[in-house]
């Protein structure tokens, strides 16, 4: 405690402090839902607040934007909403410029081939060429040489308009998303495990555990906000298990650091799982009644001692001891995990051993006791569960399932040999496009030439399509690209739910009306379904018209969502699915009861073999390249890469490497791989594994990590492999300028996104990653 | 130590400039920021910690005291403001003296500018900006019994000494609990003062 300071009578003169004049109580404040009771002074000026939520990552922070008398949106006020009790990460706190940035697009944009420049033409004229293009490609090569992409960050309804709109109105197999690359590793998991894709706990659970064991996942840059439940669950004396070949804001105050090689995690977990069987820390009653195939479990993790794993790993075998006793031993444990164990070709494998040792210790289902997924984009969970993945129609039913396809064409009002069939993973599209198989191909919220690995194949897929459309705000480096770029709404210009990583959906509001030009995504795809002639199944005014078959749909399956309404979101605050009726609280927390959602109600134990990554080591290509977030960016920073704060921030990429390589910080280093090379300045840090480099993906090229990335996929996921590929670094000339990102014709670039982008030295902001060589 | 304040605690600060953006939000200075967030240890490890004005109580804002133009006022309830922009003249005093480097000077405006602690809002009873969307908690704001509350068995500094100078602050510091050392060393002893060895 500090000394008091009236005590201190020999000292200087101080201000007497007059407890009557400090302002009142953040606690009262925080309870008052962070308005103050005179409301706000600023109201004189014709300020309002309109509560929403962040458009950026899983954890979908509640926020209030600023709004002028003009019906403007121009700043942020922090909101005391339950998922981040006023916390923003410097994403969330930007993000409201994204809205009225002089980079938006406002009118379609079009040309007829490549070779043309971009001309602005109305709607009309847009609408026009993208639907006689669809025909005249479906009526030459068939309704499957259409594909669609949509996105994880678009509100849920209009996910559910991606995927109807593909199937009813293009009447195309070839749908899928860009979650593809996020979460469907953790999502194929889980339902091969518990029957339901979603995590087994909220966020809140976390200050309940006894030991918390965080996977791949980079929390403090990625998920920032959810920092906040991780040290409070240390304030009350768990323990923290870390689990990344990077010393992360996170893992450099853990208790137990592992810092494994790149694609080993599921040979960790197993081995993990044997010292927990070797030791007798079992939970065998839990087994008995809940679980099946633990016996094939049991067998194969007797192969993998922590002598075997220790060596693949390349970490002492001691520390899987110290993670098994750990874990194994504490009253209440949770193991949460990212896109860090998901982003391989055994992606599927690594979170199922997670779901072993969980389920093996009794950590499933109890306060505080559990696993979860985080999802990396706002509506990652959301984005997946209504119909827009390439097997899946909405409520998660299957699109093989007979029964399945009967009651969603009821639902549509079409004849069941009307619904196309399962289509392929983005990937395998863009590949099909590469071998002119997809000819025509319309994208809405991605950006897959900053985001998809083997950047080379991806421009060539995309180069090759006859047509290609692309449902934008700003100009992507995809969309400048395409023949019709169609500006719609940012996510502040319409109304919509999104759920986030705890499967809880929250209602996103709408802030202001979209620029002069500017039409909402849901209005396109409607009027494009129009012109396609199935105007009557997609009559949609608005988002809530959508939300309301959408609820229908889902009705009665795993994804719940009928009890959810527009009113009771904004009533509570968020409700997690499965929530059949309207006054059913919704499902926070899974398998309480210790069912499943499996028809026997049991948790389905997988048996994992662990094989190698993809992409082999040799004497050419002797480390690991590993890719990931930074905190001041977003995915392909399309939006990020745009606001000048966050620019300044963290204005390009850099290679973070060991100095046992002998680089010096800021020297020019050529990342190689087998599909390219790029140049980075050198981030040189002890904290990365020497046998390891890791490069941030958010730009485009010639910065682009995803040029160096494999494009190899997982087989039940379809996940590409981010997190590992074989990769040498040797010593270059220069480095390259980052690009500015694309701007329609007659606008220029912004000025503060140019700043510093031609700094030759690495940002000193990736949380501390720089050296004291900085000169 | 003020009875509402601000407590930094670095050993759970992600450095992911949080509040560095949020300070640019702030409608009393907007589109900068005055936080400085410093990585200590750079190459080696990715500890960081943020930096907001100290409201220093005794000795009571040297930044004010060695101000010719009388621009830097502190109000009753210990916080010391930024200068006053119709009495400032730029002339870097309170740069110089302030011991935990604060205040910054816009040299084109040729004005000081530092924290506040927000003014414009902890008068209106809402806590700062940056306490206020910190993901972490590495800054607080509230009583000490609040944040005791909320993190049992936290321990707090608000003296820091600088050579033989002892420095009694309005912001308060999270010390490790195992390891109180009071007063707080601040800063780096002084070896030499032109070319001149001065330890004793």
């Amino acid at each position: 405690m500090t000394a008091d300071p009236r005590a201190a009578a020999d000292r200087r003169t101080f201000i007497p402090l007059d407890p009557s004049l400090a302002p009142p109580g953040t606690r009262a404040f925080r309870d008052a839902g962070g308005i103050p009771a005179d409301q706000w002074h600023a109201d004189q000026n014709g300020e309002t607040l309109v509560p929403t939520h962040c458009c950026f990552c899983g954890v979908q922070c509640g926020m209030y934007l600023r709004v002028d008398r003009r019906g403007k949106v121009f700043g942020v006020e922090p909101r005391n909403h339950d998922i981040n009790r006023m916390r923003l990460c410097p994403k969330g706190i930007n993000a409201y410029q994204q809205v009225n940035h002089p980079d938006r697009l406002t009118a379609p944009l079009m040309r007829r081939s490549r070779d043309e420049e971009f001309r602005e033409v109305s709607w009309e004229e847009a609408l026009d060429f993208t639907v006689s293009e669809i025909k005249r490609i479906q009526q030459t090569h068939g309704n499957d040489a259409f594909g669609l992409l949509g996105g994880a960050s678009l509100f849920s309804e209009k996910t559910y308009l991606v995927g109807k709109f593909a199937r009813v109105a293009l009447k195309t197999r070839h749908v899928d998303y860009n979650g593809r690359l996020c979460m469907v590793s953790a999502a194929g998991a889980n339902k091969l495990a518990f029957g339901i894709d979603r995590a087994g706990n909220p966020f809140s659970d976390i200050l309940l555990t006894d030991c918390l064991l965080i996977a791949g996942s980079n929390v403090g840059e990625c998920f920032p906000v959810m920092t906040q439940y991780v040290w409070g669950a240390r304030d009350r004396g768990a323990s923290l298990i870390v689990i990344d070949p990077r010393e992360t804001a996170i893992a450099r105050t853990a208790d137990i650091h592992v810092a494994l090689k790149p694609g080993t995690d599921s040979a960790f977990f197993t081995s993990v799982l044997h010292v927990v069987i070797e030791e007798g820390l079992t939970d065998e009653d839990y087994l008995a009644a809940h679980a099946t195939g633990w016996e094939e479990v049991k067998a194969k993790a007797a192969e993998y001692p922590p002598s075997r794993a220790a060596a693949i790993c390349g970490i002492p075998a001691e520390q899987i001891v110290q993670v098994a006793r750990t874990f194994a031993r504490a009253p209440k444990a949770m193991a949460w995990h990212a896109r860090g164990i998901e982003h391989h070709s055994q992606g599927v494998e690594n979170c199922l051993t997670v779901i072993n040792l969980c389920t093996a210790t009794g950590h499933i289902g109890k306060p505080g006791a559990g696993y979860g997924t985080i999802t990396g984009q706002g509506n990652g969970q959301g984005g997946r569960e209504h119909g827009q993945k390439a097997d899946l129609l909405p409520g998660g039913r299957s699109i093989m399932n007979e029964e399945h396809r009967r009651q969603i064409c009821e639902i549509w009002g079409i004849e069941e040999s009307e619904l196309p069939p399962a289509g392929t993973s983005m990937m395998e599209m863009v590949w099909q496009m590469q071998r002119r198989e997809i000819r025509g191909l319309i994208g809405i919220c991605n950006n897959p030439f900053v985001s998809l690995p083997n950047y080379r194949v991806v421009k060539e897929g995309y180069d090759a399509t006859e047509f290609h459309a692309q449902f934008d705000f700003f100009l992507s480096e995809t969309a400048a690209n395409a023949h019709v770029v169609l500006p719609v709404t940012t996510w502040a210009e319409d109304e919509g739910v999104m759920a986030n990583a705890e499967a809880r959906v929250v209602k996103h509001n709408k802030a202001q009306d979209p620029p002069p030009g500017v039409r909402t995504d849901t209005w396109a795809m409607c009027e494009l379904a129009r012109r396609l002639g199935a105007g009557d199944k997609f009559d949609f005014p608005d988002s809530r018209s959508v939300f309301d078959e959408l609820r229908v749909a889902s009705a009665g399956t795993v994804n719940d969502y009928y009890g959810i309404t527009y009113e009771r979101l904004e009533e509570t605050g968020g409700i997690a699915w499965p929530c059949p009726t309207t006054d059913h609280p919704g499902t926070p927390r899974l398998f309480e009861d210790g069912k499943t959602y499996h028809p026997d109600g049991k948790i389905h134990l997988q048996v994992v073999e662990w094989h190698p990554p993809m992409d082999p080591y040799d004497d050419a290509y002797p480390m690991s390249l590993t890719t990931g977030r930074t905190v001041a960016h977003f995915l392909s920073g399309n939006q990020t890469r745009r606001l000048g704060a966050l620019v300044e921030q963290t204005p390009r990429p850099w290679a973070e490497i060991h100095p046992s390589h002998g680089f010096r910080n800021g020297e020019p280093v050529r990342v190689v791989t087998r599909r390219g090379s790029e140049v980075f300045p050198a981030l040189v840090t002890e904290a990365i594994r020497p046998d390891t480099v890791f490069v941030p993906y958010h730009w485009p090229v010639p910065t682009a990590a995803n040029a160096l990335t494999i494009d190899a996929l997982d087989p039940r996921s379809k996940i590409p492999e981010y997190k590992v590929c074989a990769c040498r670094v040797e010593h270059a000339e220069r480095i390259d300028e980052v690009p500015a990102p694309p701007v329609a014709p007659g606008h220029v670039a912004y000025p503060e996104t140019q700043v510093s982008r031609t700094d030759p030295l690495p940002p000193t902001a990736p949380q501390g990653r720089g050296t004291s060589e900085r000169s | 130590m003020m009875g509402r304040t601000i407590f930094i605690d670095p050993g759970r600060c992600i450095g992911c400039q949080a509040c560095v953006s949020a300070c640019r939000e702030c409608d009393s200075h907007r589109g900068k920021s005055m936080i400085h967030l410093d990585y200590t240890d750079e190459g080696h490890s990715v500890a960081s910690l943020p930096t907001v004005c100290m409201h220093c109580e005794d000795p009571v804002a040297p930044c004010a005291e060695v101000c010719p133009a009388d621009a830097i006022l502190v109000t009753a309830d210990g916080v010391v403001q930024q200068a006053d922009t119709t009495r400032c003249i730029g002339c870097s005093n309170c740069v110089n003296a302030c011991p935990f480097g604060v205040p910054k000077i816009d040299l084109q405006a040729k004005l000081q500018m530092k924290c506040n602690l927000c003014y414009d809002r902890t008068a209106y009873g809402l806590a700062p900006m940056c306490a206020t969307v910190c993901p972490t908690g590495a800054l607080f704001y509230g009583t000490v019994e609040e944040l005791q509350a909320e993190r049992p068995g936290v321990q707090v500094a608000d003296t820091f000494v600088f050579g033989e100078t002892e420095v009694r602050t309005g912001v308060a510091m999270v010390v490790p609990a195992e390891r109180v050392q009071w007063p707080v060393p601040g800063g780096l002893p002084v070896v030499e003062i032109n070319g001149k060895d001065v330890r004793r």
